[in-house]
């Protein structure tokens, strides 16, 4: 019910939204929580195993119970927390786990089955008979468990990322929170105070108390409207600091637009920040705990502070009659507030027997409360009072074990709270982040008036650490009551009292694991999910380990805690993710001639990050294999144009540059004249193939690297590597100019007619024989041109600057189309280099040495590379290594298959016979047959053997000769001609 | 105590008030036979099945925290067998043949699920390089089998299909492999080793290893120093650490490597899929929580926790690969320290004292090694000759380039895995 | 996690790319024998406190940089450009 008057909901401002498809009527300023107790809804859950009824049991975001899900469709997000969510016009919202409905689950009959599934159960059982754990058991556990549910579609929502910087992160806008920023913004520190909740001002928008004799949410509110208006200082309400990291940075979710209809698709939902701060005040607050009795879950009863929060910042009360029950001073205040708002209180239950409180109501000093009634909502709470019991009715009981300063973040680095006697708390390790400060409740501050003198201080004690001076503010003035506790973590009795409500983990549980030597709190932890729910034990892990210290004989500091971990609170994954949805998980890179290509129908493949043709169908053509035989056969008899400007580029320049070649690559490079190119290989210092390529020598302190596709970056760091922190002495400096440059192969026996229509230098074999290269120019372009070939024909690569790229791709196709040339794509090169046994990343994959492909004497003896001393080892010189080969089939399968194994014939194909295995095949349409390459135990000592391929996986099983990796032109003549 | 349902049913009767220890607390004895250095899954196992195979009884496993402290409790619960180089691929087999027959073997469910591992390729080279893979599976004789897109579609609709910056192609399916309940585990083998003599013995850190003359002699631990005939070291995460007390540097560098859980959900993911593209794998817990990670972090670490980069790449490889578990949040993050080898597989291995054992190494892969590591550790410790299976995971093969497994072809130095 | 290039001042860490131990700048000559190598290449000391290792801005202006940091806590204490380095110990 709604009482008049209180609270800072909008009451002229009513929403309509709807639970379980009944309308409920809010205000402005409610959460579903607040408007559903409003309503009198008490019942608003179902526990995790057992599927208790559950009620809100606090008014924020470390609720384990008020989970739900809003949404629909696509847009349905579960496990929402009714304590934070923001109502608004049009909302939905369903309740979770529960079937058919929240008052009466089917699932509810495991509660009668609790004797059965106490803590561990399923580790003794469901063994038998072995394949009924997949099909039976598993099944049944997946569906009873979880809590909402995903809708499985894609998400269809926005969300945002970004970075911010500051002098001073403040975390929590609390009364310490507003004082530290305040302070520092002063002190013209840039400033960012981040919130949680939608309305800053922390336990101050939920208390009566007041500071400089206004009501506390109104000085917040009047402190925030301040801050708001100084250039140096952000304000992120609706913000939560989710996780602390390394040299003061932290994670925080940002809730953009859960508050509002989703009537703009492209506004985000969310915003996850990255924020640097320099130093950090961590004025989060403190959470109430409540205490263990029997049935302590029923709907109804929440924690003190909460009934405070919903009467006094909404104006609700969950129930005509409110009964407290508690073990500290704090309790009190909403006893007090209920008073005041004219709510009747049926019984205050004190635990302590000298428990200095006074009201008009029934008091009960030294009492208990030993049990409760009520199915699905509590009508009666059962207390022990001087040596009788007697039951008191009531709707809403508030319970208060004491207040747990939120120290979470603060264990992010590994830092372990220290537990305070007085406060029955632990309090925060003040050297556990570095850079990071506690201030106000969150380090055990417990009166208003200190945590706005400690917000103060500890801005202060930034200014001092940044050398800034101290600021001079006002301290406002506010109450300074002391705050007594005597711990009380559950009462004694027969039944089962609730600590971690979500997951139903009860005193008895906690006991059972230590009778069961679970003794650690870690393994209590994992062997009953104590503190492992949606809250992570925010509510319940003290008191949990204040039991299992006590049935251990052990103290509670020796007892220890579990760790908390980020997120403070969940992240939706969404939230860190949603930027890489679709096409934004890498980006594309396109080469010059990409449009060309679209526009002839090509289709791509993804090579790295690089988009590239696969080959250029032409009218007629219904396979990609056709379209390939034609291209292959083109290259071979006329003439190809290939883009090949994905290939790494790397500029050298220096007086060093021969040296630094000589030093990566196994061959020699110094030796190389000015205007020829060289294949060269480069290994890992492991002794193992890294890459290869060709380098041409353009002057005397001149090279251009090429590298493969794959390997750009790596050659790139490696060349780094190698000048900074080898040879930092050497004359030399590189870049990358892959992107600067289109490149183009083109190749077949009238390459060199097509390349003579276009560049104004002679070109023939005498004046640019094989590998010769060299400037060219192309009218008023200036290029480069370099006589090699990857296709084993006559073949020339042209580079122009990229922007001639698309120009000069269109016109070598259109000349080549009349010379019975053309485009060829990605399918046709690879059969064109298989047939010449060239290698790529499919061979050189990283396990193979230069003695695996037949390279070994490419190491040059007279002088030092890398990997050099380790491709000595003995085991990367064995003969009977896998080694490179050719195959071709000479069975009645003609087909040969990459990822096939190899066996000598007549062995089985099992792993102890396993000779090698395919890498790379393709239909040769030159030599009418398929051609593999292929790494084979002795490889070339067995030329001429027949052996048998078996690719399990599709089913092909073919003999196969082995060949050597050259199965087309072994002399090469073509390619010098 | 046998654990049954028949056992459940009488202790709930009487009010739950039956159970026993599932492992005794004992004292450490001043003299053992076996003495092994970490209270891991691998060091568990390798004391149960000492016992159990080798009977070998007078035993003690040292943890210096609580048991199963280490990454045996901090990691994604796959367990699978789809590896592709001899010397992992009979390993692993094993090692899932063992899994396969854990819960009658130790009477303890550690939740098995075989509910399929798939790993997903995006380009033809991605899908020979796993038809390699897969095929070498199959001469292990281990399932492996190749999906198509289609395939995939009917199995796991809720993948990004349609708009994918790296198309999903297909994928190589091993039925068998899956998950397990890790801590469960742990547990489990602590028991079967309990119950047949092994002394366990937590809050006992070593800090010394007694040698005389290249013969192990024992250890000196927090409670005292300990003897014992042989000594094995296996304690992921500080592995170079103990082995330096012997005066060896070992081929490893340790690093982060996060996971995350979400809240629990209904059930919405049935296999355990890999994301070759992304480093990404994720499977969902019994409980709901959707289960995953990604990379290493790209740091030495032994701080047991990571940084937002990784996070962030894992969320948005999560993001990419299926948009639909965008509303899933993320309730906890972890990190484990990753014993990292040159060459990113695992060392069971003699070492130059004589009945010092180490096994270590297991990089990110640890999880699913945990029965056969065990049982092959056990082997040789017991026997002083290389069980078959294991036979493979030599400390020397960096130095004479003998039987290196690069089995992801990144290269066998250091942090290229 | 953020790093202080020297050259470029304080960066987020996903700007660098990770190499390993800085004994790496230590090559052995080749001559120096399969054991030294063996021991370059593979084995580390691995300090689960203090430590110096390689990091390369790769995202930024390319510099190699020898990170002396905590293994443990992650806290950054000295950075230096690798060929600075280097040149001092040769």
């Amino acid at each position: 019910m709604r009482v008049a008057g209180s609270g800072q909901i909008d009451r002229t401002k009513k929403v309509t939204f709807s639970f379980d498809g009944q309308d409920v009527h809010g205000f402005a300023g409610d959460t579903i929580a607040s408007a559903l107790l409003a309503n009198d809804i008490r019942l608003m859950g179902r526990s995790f195993k057992y599927h208790r009824p559950r009620g809100v049991l606090t008014a924020g975001s470390e609720e384990p119970n008020a989970i739900m899900t809003i949404g629909t469709g696509a847009t349905m997000d579960p496990n929402v927390r009714a304590t934070v969510q923001e109502i608004f016009q049009g909302l939905t919202v369903q309740s979770q786990n529960r079937w058919p409905s929240l008052n009466f689950d089917l699932l509810s009959v495991n509660d009668y089955l609790a004797p059965f599934l106490s803590a561990g159960f399923y580790y003794k059982t469901f063994m038998w008979p072995k394949a009924f754990w997949e099909k039976l058991y598993e099944p049944v556990i997946r569906r009873a468990a979880g809590l909402g549910a995903l809708s499985m579609q894609a998400n269809p929502d926005k969300y945002d990322r970004a970075f911010a910087h500051c002098d001073l992160l403040v975390i929590g806008a609390g009364p310490a929170g507003i004082m530290a920023a305040w302070t520092a913004a002063q002190a013209g520190l840039d400033v960012i105070i981040a919130d949680e909740d939608f309305r800053m001002g922390g336990r101050l928008n939920s208390e009566t108390e007041t500071i400089s004799g206004a009501p506390g949410a109104d000085w917040a509110a009047e402190m925030v409207a301040r801050l708001s208006e100084m250039d140096n200082v952000r304000l992120m309400p609706r913000t939560t600091v989710i996780g602390a990291y390394d040299q003061g940075t932290y994670g925080a979710v940002e809730r953009l637009s859960h508050h509002i209809p989703r009537d703009d698709a492209k506004r985000p939902l969310e915003c996850f920040w990255r924020i640097a701060s320099k130093r950090t005040i961590l004025a989060a607050g403190a959470l109430e705990r409540t205490i263990a009795f029997a049935n302590n879950d029923r709907p109804g009863i929440m924690t003190a502070s909460a009934v405070r929060s919903y009467l006094n910042r909404y104006g609700v009360v969950g129930g005509n009659r409110v009964a407290i029950f508690g073990n500290n001073d704090d309790a009190f205040r909403t006893a007090r507030d209920l008073a005041q708002a004219g709510v009747h209180i049926s019984a205050y239950i004190d635990s302590r027997p000298d428990a200095q409180i006074a009201g008009d109501f029934p008091i009960y000093r030294g009492g208990e409360v030993y049990d409760t009634a009520g199915r699905t909502g509590l009508t009666t709470v059962r207390v022990r009072h001087d040596g009788g019991t007697l039951n008191v009715a009531a709707d809403i009981l508030g319970v208060s074990g004491g207040w747990n300063p939120t120290v979470h973040l603060t264990c992010h680095m590994n830092g372990r709270p220290i537990w305070d006697e007085t406060l029955a708390s632990f309090v925060p390790n003040p050297d556990a982040i570095p850079g990071l400060t506690v201030a106000g409740a969150a380090s055990g501050q417990m009166s208003t008036q200190s945590c706005l003198m400690s917000g103060i201080a500890a801005a202060n004690t930034v200014l001092q650490q940044l050398d800034k001076k101290p600021a001079a503010v006002d301290v406002p003035a506010a109450e300074d009551l002391p705050y007594r506790i005597t711990p009380l973590w559950a009462v004694p009795r027969k039944g089962r009292a609730w600590l971690d409500y979500q997951n139903d983990v009860t005193v008895k549980d906690i006991k059972q694991a230590a009778v069961e030597n679970f003794r650690s709190v870690e393994h209590m932890k994992r062997y009953t999910t104590q503190g492992m729910a949606t809250d992570q034990g925010k509510n319940s892990n003290v008191a949990a380990l204040a039991i299992l210290a006590d049935v251990t004989g052990r103290g509670i500091p020796e007892t220890g805690t579990t760790t908390f971990r980020p997120p403070y609170a969940p992240v939706a994954i969404a939230a860190m993710g949603q930027t890489a949805q679709d096409q934004g998980f890498a980006p594309h890179r396109y080469t010059t001639s990409h449009q060309a290509s679209v526009e002839k129908g090509a289709p791509f493949v993804e090579a790295g990050l690089w988009h590239r043709p696969s080959y250029f169908p032409i009218s007629g053509e219904t396979n990609w294999r056709q379209s390939c035989d034609r291209e292959v056969t083109m290259v071979r008899n006329a003439v190809g144009v290939c883009d090949v400007s994905t290939l790494g580029k790397i500029d050298i320049q220096g007086r060093d540059a021969e040296k630094l070649l000589d030093f990566v690559y196994t061959n020699t490079f110094s030796t190389l004249k000015v205007g020829r190119v060289r294949y060269g290989l480069m290994l890992r210092e492991d002794g193992h193939v890294m890459d290869d390529g060709t380098t041409a020598r353009l002057g005397d302190t001149h090279f251009v690297m090429t590298t493969t596709t794959a390997a750009a970056g790596q050659v790139m760091r490696h060349l780094e590597f190698v000048t900074q922190c080898l040879h930092p002495e050497w004359d030399v400096a590189f870049s990358s100019v892959t992107e600067q440059w289109a490149q183009f192969a083109i190749a077949g026996p009238k390459a060199r007619d097509l390349l003579a229509q276009f560049v104004d230098q002679d070109i023939t074999a005498d004046n640019w024989p094989f590998m010769a290269c060299g400037y060219v120019t192309l009218g008023a372009v200036k290029g480069r041109l370099f006589r090699i070939s990857f296709s084993g024909e006559m073949g020339f690569e042209l580079a122009v600057p990229a922007r001639y790229g698309d120009s000069l791709f269109r016109q070598l196709c259109a000349t080549a189309a009349d010379m019975g040339g053309g485009p060829y794509g990605m399918e046709a090169l690879n059969v064109l280099r298989i047939e010449k046994g060239f290698i790529t990343h499919s061979e050189i994959h990283g396990r193979v040495t230069a003695y695996d492909i037949g390279m070994q004497g490419m190491i040059s003896a007279k002088k030092d590379c890398v990997g050099k001393t380790m491709a000595a080892r003995p085991g990367l010189l064995d003969p009977a290594r896998e080694r490179l080969v050719g195959l071709k089939p000479v069975g009645a399968v003609k087909t040969l298959s990459a990822g096939g194994r190899l066996f000598t014939q007549g062995d089985d194909a099992v792993r102890v016979n396993d000779q090698g295995y395919i890498t790379s095949v393709g239909y040769s349409p030159t030599l009418g047959h398929f051609v593999g390459l292929a790494f084979l135990r002795n490889g070339p000592e067995r030329y001429g053997e027949v052996i048998h391929m078996v690719d399990h996986l599709r089913g092909i099983e073919a003999m196969c000769e082995v060949i050597p990796p050259i199965a087309f032109d072994p002399e090469g003549g073509r390619m010098r001609a | 105590m046998r654990f049954s349902a028949l056992e459940i049913l009488k202790q709930g009767l009487t009010g739950n008030k039956g159970w026993t220890p599932h492992w005794r607390d004992p004292a450490p004895k001043s003299d053992y036979d076996v003495i092994i250095i970490g209270g891991g899954g691998h060091g568990l196992s390798t004391a149960y099945y000492l016992a159990k195979n080798h009977g070998i009884t007078n035993v003690a496993v040292l943890e210096k925290g609580y048991i199963g402290s280490g990454n045996v409790g901090r990691n994604t619960t796959i367990v699978r067998a789809n590896y592709g180089l001899p010397g992992n691929s009979e390993f692993y087999s094993h090692s899932l043949k063992l899994w396969e027959g854990l819960e009658p073997d130790l009477n303890y469910n550690v939740m098995h699920s075989q509910r399929g591992i798939i790993n997903l390729f995006h380009s033809d080279g991605q899908r020979d390089a796993f038809v390699r893979r897969g095929n070498a599976m199959r001469n292990q004789g281990d399932d492996a089998e190749l999906l198509s897109r289609d395939d995939l579609r009917k199995m796991v609709p809720y993948l990004n299909f349609d708009n994918a910056r790296f198309p999903v192609r297909g994928g190589l399916m091993q039925r068998r492999g899956g998950t397990a309940r890790h801590d469960a585990v742990v547990w489990g083998y602590a028991r079967g080793a309990d119950q047949r003599g092994v002394d366990i013995i937590q809050n006992c850190e070593v800090t010394g290893i007694d040698i005389e003359n290249g013969v192990v002699k024992g250890v000196q631990t927090t409670r005292g120093a300990i003897r014992a005939k042989k000594v094995g070291i296996v304690v992921a995460g500080r592995s170079s650490q103990v082995a330096a007390m012997a005066g060896m540097r070992l081929p490893i560098e340790s690093h982060i490597l996060q996971a995350f859980v979400t809240e629990g959900i209904k059930p919405a993911i049935d296999h355990v899929i890999s994301f070759g593209m992304g480093h990404f794998y994720i499977s969902q817990s019994d409980k709901g929580g959707l289960v995953f990670g990604g990379d290493l972090d790209f740091y030495a670490s032994y701080a047991q926790r990571g940084n937002l980069p990784m996070a962030e790449h894992v969320m948005e490889a999560g993001m990419a690969l299926m948009p639909a578990i965008g509303k899933a949040k993320v309730l906890r993050s972890w990190g484990g320290i990753m014993d990292m080898t040159p060459d990113g597989s695992p060392i069971i291995d003699k070492t130059h004292i004589d009945g010092l054992f180490l096994d270590a190494g297991w990089c990110y892969g640890g999880f699913k090694a945990v029965p056969g590591s065990g049982y092959s550790f056990a082997h040789l410790m017991a026997t002083g000759n290389h069980h078959e299976p294991a036979a493979r995971f030599r400390l020397d093969r960096f130095k004479t380039g003998v039987g290196l497994m690069d089995e992801e072809g990144t290269g066998s130095q250091h942090n290229l895995h | 996690m953020r790093l202080t290039c020297p050259i470029c001042g304080d960066r987020d860490r996903r700007e660098f790319y990770y190499q390993g131990a800085a004994s790496i700048l230590n090559r052995p000559d080749p001559d120096a024998g399969i054991d030294t190598w063996d021991d370059y290449l593979h084995n580390r000391d691995n300090p689960a406190g203090l430590t110096q290792d390689l990091w390369y801005h790769e995202a930024g202006c390319s510099s190699w940089i020898v990170v002396t940091r905590n293994t443990v806590t992650h806290e950054v204490i000295k950075t230096a450009l690798a060929q600075t380095v280097k040149g001092q110990n040769t």
